[in-house]
């Protein structure tokens, strides 16, 4: 008798299985789809373990998957840990040629904001508001981050919200860019900007890092390790490091990332009813994100010679390099001779800061 | 009249078009860019004739390198 107790087939319930169509789906997705497949495979297969009965791999104190969500997420390591190889990968040189391009980095965490008190009227409580917003910048580490701290509960399903639209804004902003501009700024060529120097670059990380610890000292940590990568990279002594920093520490950490926060969509914390608004809240934040970037850099405008093509402010949601690609994209469509790559990079970067920030102030509020 | 085909942005060339002596016209592909693992298609700035190519496959230019020169 006591083997059959044993026996996990015995144990399954019907939300498991569910949650096993769901795993499958993300499994799917990574690899026939190749969305974001670093994370949506590790995610799903994590989803699906954490969905065998009696494994105990979840199992607090105990399981292994468990330890890896406990010291790696809970304890706040791996999602700083990320934010160190995207420093070492991120070059803020568009964004010092063109320092006014930080606005619009700043705009499109409108959505955040506005979907932070829109989640409130659909009941969910301050801490879950904030998590549920933050998918509008569409940064997974930052997602994590906040949830962990602020809604636990919901980490699963907002990873895997913020990893699906980064996945999915070549296909979500585009229609947006194309509604709310005309052929004709679609067509605007932006000025050559000027050449940024290697001091400049040097510089910024530690600067910038005081400043915004300074005034958002709860972004810190991610902040810190972000800003820590970026020096690795702009100091050009520290090659190894650098390498390091981007690419073996980058994978190891994604792996148990991945994995443990698939294995915290357990059937319980996944299939709930609002799960459902967590999506579409998610989505909407990051719609208005991208509206708010386009509509400020069209506001600039009005007070400018020096016009800005305000598809770039489309790029200000912090998918980096994807949103800035598809800006450039969307502008070729209209003048195939317009490179706007590059200046897209300016917002997308500051994007990353902005998002970082607003998970900074929301910690601060609610913390 | 000869001009410069100048890189609009920085990035590794990926495959070159046109031939030495070939005749183009304004916006004809000329070569391919890959910047930030997108690749970016440079177009002919003017009418002309490929004189030079100094972009080889594989090398990394800088914005505003020059590519090739149409005479």
């Amino acid at each position: 008798m006591a083997f059959f107790e044993q026996l996990g087939i015995l144990a399954v319930t019907p939300g498991m299985v569910v949650m096993w169509l769901v795993a499958l789906t993300l499994i799917y997705l990574a690899i026939g789809r190749e969305y974001e497949p670093l994370l949506l495979l590790p995610i799903g297969f994590g989803v699906l373990v954490a969905n065998l009965p009696l494994t105990g791999l979840m199992t607090p104190g105990e399981g292994l998957i468990w330890r890896f969500y406990h010291y790696g997420v809970e304890w706040e390591v791996i999602p700083p840990l990320i934010f160190l190889g995207l420093g070492a990968h991120t070059d803020f040189g568009p964004l010092l040629s063109q320092p006014r391009l930080i606005f619009l980095g700043a705009a499109a965490q409108g959505g955040v904001y506005a979907t932070f008190f829109a989640a409130q009227a659909f009941g969910f409580t301050l801490q879950e508001s904030a998590t549920i917003g933050i998918i509008g910048g569409a940064d997974g580490p930052t997602t994590i981050f906040l949830a962990a701290q602020l809604a636990p509960h919901l980490l699963g399903a907002c990873a895997v919200a913020a990893y699906s639209y980064m996945a999915l804004v070549p296909i979500i902003q585009p229609p947006i860019m194309r509604l709310l501009t005309t052929e004709q700024e679609r067509k605007i060529r932006m000025k050559k900007a000027r050449k940024v120097t290697a001091r400049e670059k040097l510089w910024f990380p530690v600067t910038a890092t005081i400043v915004i610890l300074l005034l958002v000292p709860a972004s810190a940590p991610l902040m810190a390790m972000f800003m820590l990568g970026n020096l690795f990279r702009e100091s050009k002594v520290v090659e190894r490091l650098t390498d390091t920093a981007q690419n073996a520490l980058m994978n190891i950490t994604t792996i148990f990332l991945g994995v443990a926060v698939g294995a915290t969509m357990s059937a319980d914390a996944f299939l709930r009813g609002d799960v459902i608004f967590i999506f579409g809240l998610g989505l909407a934040a990051f719609c208005v994100s991208t509206a708010c970037g386009l509509l400020l850099a069209k506001l600039m405008n009005l007070f400018t010679n020096d016009k800005i093509n305000p598809l770039v402010g489309a790029a200000g949601v912090s998918a980096v390099p994807m949103a800035a690609r598809v800006a450039h994209k969307v502008g070729a469509e209209a003048d195939k001779k317009n490179y706007l790559l590059m200046f897209a990079m300016g917002p997308n970067v500051s994007g990353v800061i902005g998002t970082v920030v607003a998970a900074g102030i929301f910690l601060t509020m609610l913390g | 009249m000869a001009e410069d085909v100048l890189a609009p942005l920085a990035g590794k060339v990926l495959s070159v078009t046109v031939g030495v002596g070939d005749v183009v016209e304004e916006d004809d592909e000329l070569l391919v860019l890959e910047a930030m693992k997108m690749e970016t298609v440079v177009y002919a700035p003017a009418d002309g004739t490929v004189s030079t190519i100094m972009a080889q496959v594989g090398q990394q230019v800088e914005e505003d390198d020059p590519l090739m020169t149409l005479g």
